[in-house]
């Protein structure tokens, strides 16, 4: 009796807050996928698929898909200059590792749209980029580089970046380096055992970095409107827009499920190949 | 040395937008691409900004009120999840905000207010950052948990303490680092958020991000990279300062 009286303090105020704040508003959310949008904005509570067919029509299709790409783009990119980067840190002496890992993590407590608006002052038509192309003579005109998905890609990359880093560092310390110099030993040379040895010992952690960049990247929609200019609409530019301008928040919601619908796959995925890797039943 | 080339490029690009944005903020011109000239009077103009005073209050607010609510129920939430259940479900629902994105949880809230009428204001969005923040006070306190002894707390209760004697003299004392961590986290989370506020503050309240976001929208001037300068120094002050803090502790 006691002991219950306990763990009702201990959870009870926590979880009724989140159940409050969070559960009952998602499940709204999810509830509003089956409804209609009234004439003036509001909600009619008349089921229908109409917000479904119409999330899969090819106008909106196309927004997924380019969301898809561009975060899949930036995921790429962030593995390739984040592995090595990470391999690197990882071997270096104490003191200088952790002045890299500070350095790593700094620009990324910086605000967010301060980091955005950045690189609009470095890729603007005037701006830093453009600049130094035409005083070394590269080009004539500047070059269109703002308001274009590359943009977007940019800006995402340098936002979550340090967020691949960070998981591969943690994985690529613990490493023995005498499974190296066993398979040197055993004649494997260094391309060889970085891919028997290194790069399935890291997998967990690749995978890990990849959802940690590729989920924040999925939704934003601060990104490509600063950096994409309107150009190029994301699924989160969509979600912002049906319920802030258009007001029909149905087919918001229903982009958001499906948009939270894919992160789930990917997490599940996630999780079973984290379980596979390491041979772990608990993991 | 060809080695170590990715790992210059990823602080090369990781630096120059900063150096850039800060160099441009000594520009007397006002044109924060071309430079012409050392001045300070783009601060000056920061400093009689009437919006950007409001911004920053209202964060402030929203910021110190979730922390307050977040570190409270984050830290019995942790003790909680830790030693009172085994429910995968609560321990799920601990976690969600954490991974679910901010965009999701935003229109949630802009639902559930607009549902039970609650007018939008700062309010609406300081109860909006505790969610998150409960969660990040409640994930850093359950790893300070898991290095803990559950031993020490058997030992109080064999000795006649009763569960809230022992909660306030032995749990609260050995979970003090993770809980002022966690509230940290919290805070700086708040500080920085966007995308929750966005969708949460009533017109008349905007928060400092939101003032941010409108400034860069209408366009580009020197002023924002005076402020971001600020806020730069700022971060980087106190990360330098919480770092310095924590090897000193530790060491003792």
């Amino acid at each position: 009796m006691k002991r219950s009286l306990e763990r009702l303090t201990l959870l009870g105020p926590g979880l009724g807050y989140l159940t409050v704040l969070m559960v009952v508003p998602l499940a709204l959310v999810l509830s509003y996928t089956i409804f209609q949008r009234g004439r003036f904005g509001g909600l009619v509570y008349e089921p229908t698929t109409e917000n479904f067919l119409r999330a899969v029509d090819p106008l909106y299709l196309d927004v997924l898909v380019t969301s898809v790409e561009i975060a899949g783009v930036t995921t790429v990119l962030a593995l390739l200059l984040g592995f090595p980067t990470a391999y690197v840190i990882a071997r270096l002496p104490g003191k200088w590792k952790t002045i890299a890992l500070v350095g790593l993590v700094l620009p990324f407590w910086t605000n967010f749209l301060i980091r955005t608006y950045a690189w609009i002052v470095l890729l603007s038509p005037a701006g830093m980029i453009n600049d130094a192309l035409t005083g070394w003579g590269l080009i004539d005109e500047p070059l269109q580089l703002l308001y274009t998905k590359p943009a977007i890609v940019a800006g995402l990359l340098y936002a979550y970046l340090p967020l691949m880093v960070l998981p591969l560092f943690a994985a690529l310390e613990k490493q023995d380096d005498q499974l190296l110099e066993a398979a040197a030993n055993l004649g494997a040379r260094p391309a060889k055992a970085f891919l028997t040895v290194t790069l399935p010992l890291t997998l967990p952690a690749v995978i890990t970095g990849c959802v940690f960049v590729f989920v924040p990247s999925i939704g934003n929609f601060v990104v490509p409107e600063l950096l994409g200019g309107g150009q190029t609409a994301m699924v989160g530019n969509l979600i912002r827009d049906q319920f802030l301008k258009a007001r029909d928040w149905p087919f918001g919601a229903t982009l958001a499920l499906i948009l939270v619908a894919m992160l789930m796959l990917l997490l599940m995925l996630q999780a079973w190949s984290a379980r596979r890797l390491t041979g772990d039943k608990n993991a | 040395m060809l080695k170590k080339i990715p790992f210059w490029i990823t602080y090369v690009f990781l630096y120059v937008p900063i150096v850039v944005v800060v160099a441009m903020s000594f520009n007397a011109g006002d044109s924060p691409y071309s430079w012409s000239g050392f001045s300070f009077s783009w601060y000056a103009e920061l400093a009689k900004d009437e919006q950007i005073r409001i911004g920053l209050g209202n964060t402030l607010l929203v910021a110190t009120g979730s922390t307050v609510i977040a570190t409270v129920l984050g830290t019995l939430l942790a003790v909680g999840l830790a030693r009172h259940t085994r429910s995968k479900i609560l321990d799920a629902i601990a976690t969600l905000p954490v991974i679910l994105p901010d965009i999701v949880l935003a229109i949630g809230l802009l639902a559930f207010y607009s549902l039970i009428q609650l007018t939008l204001g700062l309010y609406s969005v300081l109860l909006a950052h505790a969610v998150f923040g409960t969660a990040a006070v409640a994930a850093v306190v359950r790893t300070r948990l898991n290095g803990t002894d559950p031993s020490l707390e058997e030992a109080s209760r064999d000795l006649g303490a009763n569960g809230f004697t022992t909660f306030l003299r032995i749990t609260l004392p050995t979970l003090a680092p993770g809980i002022v961590a966690g509230a940290l986290l919290a805070f700086t989370l708040s500080v920085d958020e966007f995308v929750i506020a966005f969708f949460t503050a009533g017109p008349q309240s905007p928060t400092l991000p939101i003032v941010i976001y409108s400034m860069v929208r209408f366009g580009v001037t020197p002023e924002i990279n005076a402020l971001a300068t600020v806020l730069l120094a700022v971060t980087f002050t106190a990360i330098i300062a919480a770092a310095r803090l924590t090897r000193l502790t530790e060491r003792r």
